[in-house]
């Protein structure tokens, strides 16, 4: 396992821009939900994305996915322009995503899931399907080979073949991770994957982020829990009200009285407090209070 | 499909980003308790497991075969013959319906398509039926684009009323036009050829073959790379698009896909009646096909086939109740239906979880619990 020194000394910043997202602008009717977002992705790089509730954080993974046309502004990936495209043609070109409300095929079974993620990559047409040719047989084969190394990748549990439905919580998000990864992305952006994990299932995604990192994967991270991003990220852009407000490493960030205001108002006395809490202190479970999770989970697709 | 892979690699050729997972390995978690849970009892039932077993295909395929042997009568022959389209119908919306999510509330006007094309041709212009066949089947997919062109990118409710019209339309259409022969329809629709039998019998065994590779056909597309595609955008549509499905078109594939199947059971309809006309084809057709859908379990191949079964001999069956059999009949589906409302067969989504793990030579945790 890559120790969090040997990952902050590798320096995905001196790596060529991946994503480039400038004057990113989405409106609801009257609402602004990001106003003019100008951020990058390096290659390999891990960056998280933090803000208060509807900063506007998914919103914004929502245009970069192509689930929502941005008002304004460009999102560039790998060279490409890609504000607007169709979800599907944003996917192939490598960039997968996680939902911050868990979004698995429930009904279908956990490997099933998986194969979702390297569909565009199964070599095979309905009519290998349909007279069973051994191009058939190989393929599934191997699509199912590779769900399995998926889901040791990440850990999962439990029962592979069964619905996915009714796996435990905890094992529901790494199966969607695993979906993810098994989609082979240059860039996996991930909405809140901590969000109702117990202190172990932390533990063992601060491990998975790390090993995700190591396979040269840019990780693009929405986080509430502050010890996970304060560990992981390489850097960390601030978002709210739709607005960048900081941009920089978990020391910079830290130490940002921006963020420390947007975060607290401006009561100086507990903006103290909640200071240590972003610098990872033994309080930081503290603030993770599950009905909050989900009350701010409602409103996001 | 369309997809390109823009990572170029396929399963078959581990990338570079493949090869670095197997390098790294499982997670320490996953090991410990990968794939432990047992999936347990096979099957479940002794019924289920008697449906489930892959032989049990070919004993019902036997049996449909040798049925002019056992009573060659020509109601039973008929009635057989009945069955055995409704069942082609029914795996052909279940493409659509059971597979991909999509409701399709007038797919009698796939069949009505098939039927009047294959009709047409064969009576007006002589053609033998099987010449017939290519001109259905592009008959079909242009109904299919024409219909599921525009409609399939809105949201499904706006596809069952759509297709709800179509269906109408297709039927008064064929009942207003002439080379349709207006509401007297066409007839004398010829054989499929002559084989020295006598030709109920002989178009019996004819519909036994196709209908059972249509049967074997869309059960082996439900579990094949589109088969799994229409299932993604059936669960949840957004998530199929962000791994790179093009839900759209995979839609569009199910939507054609059942339409040459309701087509093909169309020509069988016609030869099978030697006459049509466009009260065969009105809105009750539609219904009924949906009904053995989800009466046997929608995705189901197995189900289907039941619920097809059903839904064409039960009337049949209580023709001693007189005027009361329809009334029967509603009856008992709906007592079906409040009580199993997954369907007599569901889908099952249980597969063994160490597929393909065999081949490793690590002793596997389920292998060492066995
Ligand atoms: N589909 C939508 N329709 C209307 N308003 C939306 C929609 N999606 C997000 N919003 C609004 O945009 C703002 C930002 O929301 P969101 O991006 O979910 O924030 P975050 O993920 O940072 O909590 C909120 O005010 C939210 O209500
Ligand atoms: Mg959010």
């Amino acid at each position: 396992m890559t120790s969090p020194a040997v990952s902050q000394a590798r320096s995905s910043t001196d790596e060529p821009v991946l994503l480039d997202v400038s004057g990113l602008t989405v409106t609801f009717g009257g609402v602004t939900a990001v106003g003019g977002l100008s951020f990058d992705v390096h290659e390999g790089e891990v960056l998280s994305v933090i803000g208060p509730n509807g900063a506007g954080k998914t919103s914004a993974f929502n245009c970069i996915t192509g689930f929502y046309k941005p008002t304004a502004g460009r999102i560039r990936f790998a060279g490409a322009d890609i504000t607007g495209k169709r979800p599907a043609l944003i996917a192939a070109r490598g960039v997968a995503r996680t939902f911050q409300n868990l979004r698995l095929f429930g009904e279908l079974s956990v490997l099933d899931n998986v194969r979702a993620g390297m569909h565009v990559r199964i070599r095979q047409n309905a009519f290998d399907a349909v007279l069973h040719t051994p191009r058939y047989r190989r393929s599934e084969q191997a699509a199912t080979d590779e769900a399995n190394r998926w889901l040791d990748f990440v850990g999962a549990a439990g029962n592979r073949g069964a619905e996915v439905r009714n796996l435990p919580y905890g094992e529901q998000r790494r199966v969607e991770i695993a979906r993810a990864l098994a989609r082979e992305p240059k860039m996996l952006l991930l909405d809140e994957p901590a969000a109702g994990l117990n202190h172990g299932e932390k533990a063992a995604l601060l491990d998975l982020l790390r090993r995700i990192s190591g396979l040269g994967t840019a990780v693009v991270l929405i986080e509430h829990d502050m010890g996970l991003v304060m560990e992981v990220s390489e850097r960390i852009v601030v978002l709210n009200f739709g607005k960048e407000i900081a941009d920089g490493t978990p020391e910079q960030i830290r130490a940002d009285p921006a963020v420390i205001e947007a975060y607290l108002g401006s009561d100086d006395a507990e903006a103290e407090q909640e200071a240590e809490r972003i610098a990872g202190s033994s309080g930081a479970q503290a603030h993770e209070d599950p009905t909050a999770d989900a009350a701010s989970q409602e409103e996001d697709r | 499909m369309s997809d390109e892979p823009l990572r170029g690699s396929t399963p078959e050729d581990p990338s570079g980003f493949v090869r670095a997972v197997d390098e790294r390995g499982a997670a320490t978690v996953g090991t410990v308790g990968g794939g432990l849970t047992p999936t347990g009892r096979k099957g479940g039932n002794p019924v289920s497991r008697v449906v489930g077993h892959p032989l049990f295909g070919w004993l019902v395929i036997a049996v449909a075969v040798a049925l002019p042997f056992v009573n060659s009568s020509a109601y039973a022959i008929r009635i057989s013959t009945d069955a055995l389209i409704f069942i082609m119908l029914a795996v052909g919306l279940n493409v659509v319906v059971g597979y991909c999510g999509l409701l399709d509330l007038g797919y009698a006007a796939f069949f009505a398509i098939g039927a009047y094309t294959s009709g047409v041709l064969s009576t007006t212009f002589g053609w033998p039926i099987l010449a017939t066949i290519p001109f259905v089947v592009i008959a079909a997919v242009i109904g299919g684009l024409l219909i599921g062109g525009p409609t399939l990118r809105l949201r499904s409710d706006y596809l069952a009323i759509v297709t709800l019209g179509f269906g109408e339309i297709i039927r008064i259409t064929a009942n207003n036009l002439d080379f349709t022969g207006g509401p007297n329809g066409v007839f004398g629709i010829p054989d499929f050829g002559d084989f020295g039998l006598r030709s109920d019998i002989a178009t019996y065994w004819v519909v036994v073959v196709v209908v059972g590779l249509a049967v074997l056909a869309s059960s082996r597309l439900g579990r094949g790379r589109l088969g799994r595609a229409w299932r993604f955008v059936r669960e949840d549509e957004d998530a199929a698009e962000a791994m790179g499905i093009h839900t759209y078109k995979v839609k569009f594939a199910a939507y054609v896909t059942g339409a040459i199947f309701g087509g093909l059971a169309g020509v069988l309809f016609a030869v099978h009646q030697t006459a049509i006309s466009p009260p065969s084809f009105n809105f009750l057709w539609s219904a009924l096909i949906l009904m053995a859908v989800v009466l046997g379990g929608m995705g189901s191949t197995p189900g289907v086939v039941i619920g097809a079964i059903i839904i064409s001999l039960l009337p049949e069956l209580l023709r001693g109740a007189e005027n009361w059999r329809y009334l029967i009949f509603g009856v008992l589906l709906i007592v079906v239906m409040i009580f199993r409302p997954q369907g007599i067969w569901p889908h099952r989504v249980e597969e063994k979880p160490d597929r393909g793990r065999r081949r490793r030579s690590s002793p596997e945790p389920e292998e060492v619990a066995r």
